[in-house]
């Protein structure tokens, strides 16, 4: 049941050769982007979250065939020459990371929501309810809730100025 | 690795059909949240597959000449909650459809797989039964349509035949136009759970009398059930607190739920009278505002 699937995973072109039996964790795993993690394998954790044309999703509950002709985001690609991504300084300066199991998957579902709500102003429970796929516990959430609104906030003023 | 036996990939309807024939132990997957699950089970009757994630003829929401909501069954429901037609004219399937599972989930997870797995707890099946809709399913002998309550046969179990592909399910607009529903999931948790109970309330109100009010149940009995005896004693009925009495001491007379780890009987007969009160007033209440 071998195919070829041919995407790209943070902007760089991949061709791997895969079994269609695999989740896409797996290949991902396999091929050195272990950032991913295989949490509870039944969509639950959001451990192994990552962001499939910027759509965030559980990659241990999708097959590797289905990101055929894809662009795939981990947390491998967010940091740019050794600089974090936004939402991963705003992750360490909140203190929203301690056993950090389940910050790459976070990070991702963050990644996306900051994205797509980009000069929004989002309250804390849209925050909550986005970030309701994942599941920390170390956490207690509050300080991955203050990262993603500390991300959110230069935004706000951007667009208070412009209007 | 899952432990798939065979796997095909369709890339239309029709070839989807044509391996579901020749296949006979697979079953199509679309998003595959609940059958990769159940394959991490090594679950045999899982392990045929014909693979329609990628049918693109399936993933779209349209609304016909005469009023029909048509939803594919390959749309998500991230898909679903984006979708004008469906925010406009039936925001109760987004009721339900918005608290299936995670976001990540949502992303995936499909309508038709919510139904076709038969869950008594699918949380889009309570608002879809409200909504009267239409199962339209396409096999080796063509088409044919069924009422949603009718495909429901027992849980995990639905009508779909040998070879067949639920194709997508149908609103008439005589069943939306003039209708307000309301849809609450009643859960141990405020995400990420199964429904302990799941209700939906539809209702017609004309000169302040009931012209028609449907209430879907789920994790009620053993599949998603409709109401029959409480609708009909409504019918006629002023739109008042006698109504909501009436409802809430006739429920449990159409309904059958069990004890379960998740739940005890009694703890589920006290949410559902308790539910068919408080969801038909605010279906009521979005009546009046319509007006």
């Amino acid at each position: 049941m071998i195919r070829t699937i041919s995407s790209t995973v943070n902007s760089k072109p991949v061709t791997w050769r895969i079994d269609v039996r695999m989740s896409l964790a797996e290949v991902l795993r396999t091929n050195g982007f272990t950032s991913v993690k295989e949490g509870c394998g039944v969509g639950e954790c959001g451990a192994c979250a990552v962001l499939i044309d910027d759509v965030t999703v559980d990659s241990c509950l999708f097959l590797a065939i289905w990101a055929d002709g894809c662009n795939i985001r981990t947390a491998e690609g967010e940091s740019r020459g050794g600089e974090l991504s936004e939402v991963q300084q705003a992750y360490l300066d909140s203190g929203a990371v301690q056993c950090g199991f389940c910050t790459p998957g976070l990070v991702m579902s963050s990644t996306e929501f900051v994205e797509k709500h980009r000069g929004e102003k989002v309250s804390r429970e849209k925050i909550r309810k986005e970030h309701a796929g994942h599941i920390c516990r170390c956490t207690g959430y509050e300080g991955i809730i203050r990262a993603v609104e500390q991300c959110m906030k230069p935004y706000e003023k951007h667009k208070s100025t412009d209007s | 690795m899952f432990d798939i036996n065979s796997y095909h990939k369709a890339n239309s309807v029709d070839e989807a059909i044509a391996l579901l024939s020749q296949n006979p132990d697979a079953i199509p997957m679309a998003g595959g949240t609940d059958i990769l699950v159940r394959l991490h089970g090594h679950n045999k009757k899982f392990s045929h597959l014909v693979d329609i994630h990628n049918v693109i003829e399936l993933q779209n929401v349209t609304i016909e000449n005469d009023g029909t909501i048509v939803i594919g069954s390959g749309m998500t429901f991230t898909g679903l909650a984006h979708s004008s037609v469906i925010r406009e004219n039936i925001p109760v399937l987004n009721e339900g459809g918005s608290s299936v599972g995670g976001p990540q989930v949502r992303n995936v997870a499909t309508v038709g797989g919510n139904i076709c797995n038969g869950a008594p707890s699918g949380d889009s099946a309570s608002p879809l039964l409200v909504l009267n809709a239409t199962v339209e399913l396409k096999g080796p002998d063509g088409v044919r349509h069924l009422p949603l309550y009718e495909f429901y046969q027992g849980p995990g179990q639905v009508d779909r035949k040998d070879g067949e592909i639920m194709t997508c399910l149908r609103i008439a607009p005589g069943d939306y136009k003039g209708w307000s529903a309301y849809y609450y999931k009643y859960a141990m948790r405020e995400a990420m759970d199964i429904a302990t109970i799941g209700c939906a309330a539809a209702c017609k109100v004309e000169n302040g009398k009931i012209a028609g009010l449907r209430l879907g149940f789920t994790v009620a009995g053993p599949t998603p059930l409709r109401c029959w005896r409480t609708e009909e004693k409504a019918s006629g009925m002023g739109a008042n607190e006698e109504l909501l009495d009436m409802v809430e001491n006739s429920v449990l007379s159409d309904l059958r739920p069990r004890d379960s780890w998740r739940a005890a009987k009694d703890f589920r007969e006290q949410i559902i009278k308790t539910l068919a009160k408080r969801v038909l007033r605010e279906a009521l209440k979005r009546n009046t505002e319509m007006e």
